[in-house]
This record gives structure tokens, C-alpha cells and sequence, in this order.
């Protein structure tokens, strides 16, 4: 059966035609290149968000030390109130702000005659009331219409106040989805946090965590490995994180990626800016993390870092390896489908291999090609009239602060032995026969679930209850249904243990009524 | 847990911190929803949605569906007339529904589209139906937009020349699926033929069965909401949801209304039931017999209620509603708000606390949970009733909560159960009594310690 053909044949003229290259079947041998990134089509349900919600929710709002202004309605500030479990903990200063939700909440009046009063006002009361040392201010749709200047506001509250003020304009209408928004964020925090914070040097084996939200505790996960071996982790980009490290990020030795799609700007820029070199790495799957942890020892060349490494992880595996063994044994030959944002889709494959789960279709919801093709088709991705909307920062080389880690010859080695500065995407690492899908929607959902009978749907709250009811399991890949960590050693437990209890759940068994099972159903087992 | 809240209070104009309510859109979508087939559109940027969708999914554990008009910059400049367009079509031909429900969001306002002009120009399939309503975030509230979203339905549909059909109409306000299982069983019980209209039972909260259906069995069909034209009357429960629709229909079909508080607690609940018996000898005993059953509870319970300290907050109806109930517990609300702006909240709350005689008890409109937790801090209470989000302050501060209203996202199975009617009001004391002896329990000296209570 073609899949493909029997799900695009549902689609009227226009929708087929920009469906079919988003929709690809992975075959060996063949060249696999995919639509990604582009307008998502009114009317077809969607699970993308906005450029508000790449912004604000996604990298600007887990910054912990700062007081996060949402200019706007009510609505946007609301929602991404303590909705998406990027956990913090106070730091040194006591400031824990990601547990509040701050708004303009611009009324009528705000609209007609302009909001930038109010905001002013805001950031005056938001200053008396917590002191903050830094405010971001992120706009939501009407600001960007009425033309209220908020960069103007914001430095003005910084001269007034003597604190650092920020603005993104990330009006929710910008870009086709959040991505647009995180790319608005890099430019921010590059422009005005990062390389803010004295240049105090940092140890030799120092590193960023780029693109690592902290979601149910992942971060601090893969915080403590890495700390195991003996890493100094200099800032983290954003969970957890705060102004005063992620200022300081330019004295770090290493930049490790791991949602390449959300902050893969900062990486590059920093790379032109101070020189520092990034490295993508996955800690979700334990073949990853352990490639990863390699990978990032041979880049600083220490023989004794490089033996810590294999001793952490020999002491790592051998704790989890009874438990993943098991976990296993109910979980082998089971499939999956993995739709989420930018990365989860291609990083938790290998952790479901590491359970015997195979991967029938992944797609991802605001990806660009080369988060599915890699890095080597950017020169081929074409501008379109969107795209351009969003600024490209193009920072200068910083003469005082810029520091080759590397001489040219030990730079050239490591981008061929651990691909340095490189993301092969998620179709290098997938199954022939599985399928690639960007920006799946609800019908397509449905009907992949229905011709694919995938065991397991990763995907998030929306689609969650639907494929539920439909008897597919499914685990939020966004939120990890309020479980976690996932990365890491231990995450990959709490990754399998979750799995086991949602397929095995006794309620499965039970949803067809006693007296609507045959006969033979009815004295044997259950029809799930 | 909210370290940085400080204890003195500060006057503020501009900046909303922790907000007891969300933007008109998302009501919209769930009045919507209580519609048969109906699929919610959303005339904005795709995230709008994205975020409407998922509160309502955490909140009732269910799919919540809904398309969007998906703008980007250049449909905000030259407007989303053809967005618009492109989706209705795109709706009907892959998702089948019979009805669209359009409703705005802040970016369409912005920009002035004229939604009526574009539904008056678009082709629609012979059968189907496009509705909207104009739901500005930057006015109201979600419960708001839910009662726009009705009118809306009404402006469009309600038919001043359909039959008289004898059946009463009720507007049950923005409550939960098990809130309107409960009206519909009481209204069952007085034998009472009725247009139950919007009806998300069935629809948000549609059993488990391994087969998903985009359109579950529950929802006010289209032609019911067309014969709310040919009703003998109204009763629109919730003075501050569903004042806005009774009136439409009125104006459009002159029906009567009758406008009723939500049906919380016991004289809610009796006026509720009273006008929809009409006549007092058509109250079945049976119902009399859970009203006896309730206060029989309060009774009991009373020593455990009597002059605890409670804050309520949340939307205005159901503030309203659960504050009256505490009253009638014999509970002192000591703080009443919600963020819903419209003085005619305060004017309800004081008149309920001056019946009981009940002072010193701050009331507020358009508030936010950040001041309800500062005067807590300033002046403490015994118990919390209300969303999830004050949970926040109740581990803060360290007080029970007990769950009522929206959003509840983080518990199972409350939107199955009612709050409203003598069941519902059972319920709530349920869960009162079993927050605050709980907490007595876990407060006491070892020695003091009662096995029956």
C-alpha cells in the first residue's frame, strides 16, 4: 500500500500540492529531500505555535534572574504561564522569577491610543515591587500592528533604572511558527547578554549548554554527568539558566548543541564572534550520550579526561543496565511514531532502540530542512518573503575576546573524526521504509496512526487524547506527560519505566465491555 | 514557592502579575465546542489556537479541536479575508464538520477585519453553516468571549419564524461537562422539555471506546439552536455569562429570559429549580430529597466549616456561586475576586455577604492572583477555593485547596463531576469538609489526634 498516495488523496488540489513535499518515505539508496519550514496552510490543524511561543516560551521565558514582561492582551502572558516545565531553582541571588507570570494585559484604550504608557508603567511597578537587575520585554501581536516602539521603552527603563532591558519583537503573525521566534531570542541574547558579563576565564574544560530547556529536570541530568567527569558548565541556554551565566558564555571553552533548531544561531554566532567552537550532541539514548561524552573529551585532547569519560560512563551503564534490560524484554519489537518540535523526534529514536522500539514515522513541527537533511543543504535553502521578515545577525569577529581553542590543523581533524560544527539530521539516522513528516496535522495523524499502527505515538497534549481514544498510547514528548528526566542515564529508566506502564496499563484490556467480546475473546485475554 | 512575593502591598495600574483570567478566544472555542459537529476557527496567527487547544485539552484530559486562519505578516498587513477563505474550504472538504465557528482574536481586531463581510462573500457548501463573533483579547475575558461566541450563534442561526415548540431554552454558563449532566438529569427529573444550548457533555468528556471520533455524539445540534426561536423562554444561569446571549435571543426572537446565578449551593440551586418547575407542586420528592440530603451534610459538617476563613477566586459566575455556598456553610470568605473586569461582580458578592452579615471581606474585580496572595500574606486564611493556578499560593503559604472552576489542569476526572445542584453542592462540601479536616489532622498534636471526628 502506498501510504503516502492514500493519505494525499484525501486533500483537495491546492492542499496536495503543498502537502506531497512534506511527506517523504525513506528509501535506500535514494536521495531524501523534504519541504520544511514553510507557510502552514489555514484551515488544516496544525500543532505549530507562534513566534511569541518560540520566543517567549521556548528560550527567553526558562532565563530564571529576569523579570519577563509579555507586552500584550492577557492571553499570551497566560498561556505561557507555567505550562511547560523548564524548571529552575533560585540561584545565588535568590531570584526564582519563572514561577511568575508578568503582563500588560493592554485593554482597548491601549490598542487605540498606543501601549507603550503602559508598558513603561509596567516595567516602573515591576522595578519597585522586585528590583530585578534585568527585564526582558516580549511583544505579542497587536504591539507590532499599533507600532507601540518598545526597544525606545526598553532603553529608556535601562538609562532610568541602571538595569539591563531587552526587547523582542516577536509578534505571534511573524515567521510561519515558534521558529521564527527563537531565532528572534538568539539575536537578543547575542546582541545584548552574552559576552556582558566580565571575562573572567573560565576552567580549561569549560562548556555551554546550548539548546537544553531543562524540561522535567533533563538539564540537571546531563549537568551531572558532565560534572561527573570534571566539565565546568560556564552557562545554559535557557533552562535553568540565568542572565549572570548566559553573560558570561563567551569565556566557556566548548558550545555543546543539543536542540539544534532553537539555538543553533547563538552557536554559529559565537563562533564568529569569540571563536569558540560548538558541537552537537544528543543525551536522550545511551549509544548518544556515551558518543557524545567521547566526542567531547577528544575535543579538549586530555588523556586523563578521556579515561574519566569512560570510567563515568562504564559506572553509568552498569547502573541502569539491569533496569534497561528488563524494560526491554516488554518493550522489544514494539513501534513508534515521534512527532514533536525541532530535535525530540530525532533524539529519542535512539533511545527507543536502546528499548527494541523501531521508528515508523518522525517528523518534526517547526523544523528547517537541514534539521532533516543536515547541515549541508543550508546553502541550498532558498529566502522566501517570510523568512526574510526575520533579521539575519551578522556579528563581527570580537578582536579582544576571541580565542581559537584549536589550531587549524587539530580543528580540521576533529570536524572530520567528531563532526565539529556539524548536525547530519534526523533522515541520516532513520529506517528505510519509515516516513518523514513536517508539520503533521490532525488528519494526517489520524490516518498515519490508522495505515501504520504505530504502538506508541509521541506527540503532544493535542493529538494526546485523540490517539488515546482511538487506542493508540500516547506519551507527550513536549512535557513528558509530567514525568522525567528523560535525558541522561537515569532519564533513560524513567524513559523506559514510563513506556512499560503506559503500554501494560490493565485499563487497555478493559475498554471493550465483557459482553461485546466474543465468546472465544471473552474467556482468553482482551482485544487491545 | 513565590519567595519574591513581598507582603506589602504596592498600587498598581500597569502590570498584571499572575492573572486570575485569560483572553476572549479561548471561551469562544469552548462555547464552540458544545456545538454538534461544529469545528472552532480561529481568525488569527496559528499560535492563538495552539494555545487555546492546549488549555482546554489539560483542562478536560480530552481532545479540544480547532483550525485556525494560520496569518502571517502579509495577511496582517493586506487582511485575512483571504485566509479566511482558503480555510473555510480547506475545513469542509477535509474535516467534514456542519458547522464553522469563527470567532477573532486580537491580530484580526487589530487590523479591522470585517468578518461579516467575508462570510457574506464566501462560497459555502450547500448545508453547511458559518458562524462568528468578534472576541478582541484586549476586552473582558475568556468568559467574555464564551457568551459572545453564544450570541454569535444566535445572531446567525436563532429563526424568530420557527415553530413554538413548548421547550424551554437554558444557558447553562461556562461550566464543565458534569455541571450540565447534572442540570439536564434535574431538569429530566422535573419532567421539563428543554434546548440545553451550548452542551459540551458528550463532546468533552466522550468515553473511551478505541475509536476516535472528530465529532463525538454530544453538542446542541444546528436546528436546536434554530428553534431556540420558537422557546417559551430562557433560563440563562450565570448573571455575568449569559445576561449577553438571553439578550440576543430576545431581541431577535423576543423570547423571554429569566436570569439566574449559577446553581451552586442550596438558594441557587432552589431558585434554579423553582423556575424551572414554574409551579412548586411539579418539584418531584426526589428532588427534595437530595436537597434534604445536602443540608443534612451541612449539619453534620457544620462544626468543621463554621467560621473558617476562605478565599475565592476565579470567574466571576462561579465566584459568585461557590462564595454563596461558603456563606451558607457557615465559612467567612475573607477574599473574593476575579480577574473578569465588570463592577457587577462586587455589587453580587457584597449583596451575598451583607445577607449573611459577613463584613470585612475584600471584594475585587479584574484582580490578580499576585494582590489575592499579598493580602493573604497580610491577612490569612484557612482554606483556598478555586483553580489550579493557586496552587501556587496555597503551598506558598501553606493552605488547603480545594479545586473548583477553570482551569483545573492538574487533576483527573473533576470536569465529569458537577459542582452545581444539590449533587454538586454535596460534592464541594465533600471536598471542603475533607480539606480541612485533613489539614486538622495534620496539624495536631500527636495526643489530639481523632479517629472520629
Amino acid at each position: 500500500m502506498d501510504v503516502k498516495a492514500e493519505i494525499l488523496g484525501h486533500y483537495n488540489a491546492k492542499v496536495f500540492k503543498n502537502r506531497k513535499d512534506h511527506i517523504l518515505k525513506i528509501e535506500e539508496g535514494e536521495e531524501a529531500e523534504i519541504s520544511a519550514n514553510t507557510r502552514a496552510i489555514p484551515g488544516i490543524m496544525t500543532n505549530r505555535g507562534c513566534c511569541y511561543a518560540g520566543c517567549k516560551g521556548v528560550v527567553i521565558g526558562p532565563i530564571r534572574d529576569a523579570v519577563t514582561i509579555t507586552h500584550g492582551p492577557i492571553g499570551c502572558g497566560f498561556y505561557s504561564w507555567g505550562t511547560r516545565r523548564n524548571k529552575a531553582r533560585p540561584g545565588e541571588d535568590g531570584k526564582n522569577f519563572i514561577q511568575y507570570c508578568f503582563s500588560t494585559d493592554m485593554q482597548e484604550p491601549d490598542i487605540v491610543f498606543g501601549g507603550d504608557k503602559k508598558l513603561r508603567q509596567a516595567i516602573k511597578e515591576a522595578m519597585e515591587i522586585f528590583h530585578p537587575k534585568t527585564i526582558f520585554i516580549c511583544s505579542t501581536c497587536p504591539v507590532g500592528l499599533i507600532g507601540d516602539d518598545i526597544h525606545a521603552v526598553a532603553a529608556e527603563a535601562e538609562k532610568e533604572y541602571g538595569i539591563s532591558c531587552t526587547s523582542f519583537s516577536c509578534e505571534g503573525y511573524k515567521g510561519v511558527s515558534q521558529s521564527a521566534g527563537h531565532h528572534i531570542a538568539n539575536n537578543g541574547l547575542m546582541k545584548r547578554v552574552i559576552g556582558t558579563g566580565g571575562d573572567a576565564p573560565s576552567a580549561k574544560f569549560s562548556l555551554n549548554l546550548l539548546g537544553e530547556y531543562n524540561i522535567g529536570g533533563d538539564g540537571w541530568e546531563v549537568e551531572r554527568i558532565l560534572k561527573r567527569i570534571g566539565y565546568e558548565i560556564v552557562s545554559i541556554f535557557t533552562g535553568d539558566g540565568s542572565v549572570a551565566d548566559i553573560s558570561r558564555a563567551h569565556t566557556a571553552n566548548l558550545n555543546l548543541v543539543q536542540c539544534h533548531r532553537s539555538i543553533n544561531y547563538v552557536a554559529e554566532m559565537m563562533k564568529t564572534a569569540y571563536g569558540i567552537n560548538w558541537l552537537k550532541v544528543n543525551f536522550i539514548g545511551i549509544d548518544p550520550i556515551c558518543g557524545s561524552l567521547r566526542d567531547i573529551a577528544r575535543y579538549f585532547g586530555d588523556e586523563k579526561l578521556a579515561q574519566r569519560t569512560e570510567e563515568v560512563i562504564a559506572e553509568e551503564k552498569a547502573a541502569i543496565a539491569g533496569d534497561m534490560a528488563f524494560f526491554k524484554t516488554r518493550l522489544d519489537g514494539k513501534t513508534a511514531a515521534l512527532f514533536v518540535g525541532g530535535s525530540r523526534s530525532h533524539h529519542y529514536q535512539s533511545l527507543l532502540r536502546d528499548l527494541g522500539v523501531s521508528t515508523v514515522l518522525a517528523g518534526y513541527e517547526f523544523a528547517h530542512r537541514d534539521d532533516y537533511e543536515g547541515r549541508d543543504v543550508i546553502p541550498e535553502i532558498k529566502e522566501d518573503a517570510d523568512s526574510k521578515n526575520i533579521e539575519e545577525l551578522h556579528v563581527e569577529k570580537d578582536e579582544k575576546r576571541y580565542r581559537a581553542f584549536l589550531n587549524a590543523e587539530r580543528y580540521e581533524e576533529l570536524k572530520r573524526t567528531i563532526g565539529l560544527e556539524d548536525y547530519k539530521g534526523m533522515i541520516h539516522d532513520m529506517p528505510d521504509g519509515s516516513y518523514v513528516v513536517d508539520d503533521l496535522n490532525h488528519f494526517e495523524t489520524e490516518a498515519f496512526t490508522r495505515l501504520l499502527n504505530p504502538d506508541i505515538f509521541f506527540s503532544g497534549v493535542k493529538d494526546k487524547y485523540v490517539l488515546q481514544k482511538g487506542g493508540t498510547l500516547s506519551r507527550q514528548l513536549h512535557s513528558y506527560d509530567y514525568s522525567g528526566p528523560y535525558a541522561g542515564f537515569k532519564g533513560a529508566v524513567i524513559f523506559g519505566r514510563d513506556l512499560v506502564m503506559g503500554l501494560y496499563a490493565p485499563a487497555w484490556g478493559m475498554v471493550t465491555p465483557p459482553w461485546k467480546l466474543t465468546r472465544a475473546a471473552a474467556g482468553g485475554t482482551t482485544d487491545a | 514557592m513565590l519567595e519574591l512575593t513581598p507582603k506589602t502591598v504596592s498600587e498598581r495600574s500597569a502590570l498584571r502579575i499572575n492573572p486570575c483570567k485569560t483572553c476572549q478566544p479561548v471561551g469562544a472555542l469552548y462555547a464552540a465546542l458544545g456545538v454538534h459537529k461544529c469545528m472552532p476557527h480561529s481568525h488569527g496567527s496559528q499560535g492563538c489556537v495552539s494555545y487555546h487547544r492546549t488549555l482546554l485539552t489539560r483542562h478536560f484530559k480530552e481532545p479540544a479541536i480547532a483550525s485556525s486562519s494560520s496569518f502571517t505578516e502579509g495577511a496582517s498587513v493586506f487582511g485575512g479575508g483571504s485566509n479566511l477563505r482558503a480555510a473555510v474550504k480547506n475545513i469542509f472538504d477535509v474535516y467534514d464538520p456542519d458547522i464553522i465557528a469563527v470567532h477573532t482574536t486580537c491580530l484580526s481586531e487589530t487590523i479591522g477585519d470585517d468578518l461579516n463581510a467575508y462570510i457574506l462573500e464566501m462560497t459555502i457548501p450547500d448545508g453547511k453553516v458559518v458562524v462568528h463573533t468578534n472576541t478582541p483579547s484586549y476586552a473582558g475575558s475568556h468568559v467574555t468571549g464564551y457568551a459572545n461566541m453564544l450570541a454569535g450563534f444566535i445572531r446567525y442561526l436563532a429563526d424568530p419564524g420557527t415553530e413554538k415548540n413548548g421547550k424551554t431554552a437554558i444557558f447553562p454558563g461556562f461550566v464543565n461537562p458534569g455541571d450540565i449532566r447534572e442540570c439536564n438529569r434535574l431538569l429530566g427529573m422535573l419532567n421539563l422539555s428543554v434546548i440545553m444550548f451550548p452542551d459540551q457533555s458528550g463532546v468533552m468528556d466522550a468515553p473511551m471506546t478505541n475509536v476516535y471520533a472528530m465529532y463525538p455524539e454530544g453538542g446542541t445540534t444546528i436546528d436546536e439552536i434554530r428553534a431556540l426561536g420558537g422557546c417559551e423562554r430562557v433560563l440563562a444561569l450565570g448573571h455575568l455569562t449569559c445576561e449577553e446571549p438571553a439578550e440576543e435571543l430576545k431581541k431577535k426572537c423576543k423570547i423571554p429570559y429569566t436570569l439566574l446565578p449559577l446553581p451552586i449551593g442550596v438558594a441557587a440551586t432552589d431558585a434554579f429549580v423553582m423556575a424551572a418547575a414554574e409551579a412548586s407542586e411539579n418539584i418531584p420528592k426526589e428532588i427534595e430529597e437530595e436537597r434534604g440530603r445536602l443540608l443534612d451534610l451541612m449539619l453534620d459538617a457544620n462544626p468543621y466549616f463554621h467560621d473558617k476563613k476562605v478565599a475565592v477566586y476565579g470567574d466571576p459566575d462561579t465566584v459568585i456561586g461557590l462564595t454563596s455556598f461558603a456563606l451558607e456553610l457557615g465559612m467567612t470568605p475573607r477574599y473574593v475576586i476575579t480577574g473578569t473586569p465588570g463592577e457587577a461582580f462586587t455589587r453580587h458578592v457584597n449583596a451575598l455577604l451583607e445577607k449573611f452579615g459577613v463584613a470585612d471581606c475584600t471584594v475585587k474585580a479584574a484582580a490578580d492572583l499576585f494582590e489575592l496572595h499579598q493580602w493573604i500574606k497580610n491577612g490569612p486564611v484557612d482554606l483556598l477555593i478555586g483553580t489550579s493556578y493557586g496552587k501556587q499560593i496555597a503551598k506558598a503559604e501553606d493552605i488547603p485547596l480545594v479545586r473548583a472552576g477553570f482551569p483545573i489542569l492538574d487533576r483527573y476526572g473533576h470536569s465529569y463531576m458537577p459542582i452545581v445542584g444539590y449533587q454538586g453542592a454535596i460534592r464541594l462540601a465533600e471536598m471542603i469538609a475533607g480539606a480541612l479536616m485533613d489539614r486538622q489532622d495534620r496539624d495536631c498534636a500527636d495526643e489530639d489526634m481523632e479517629v472520629v471526628m
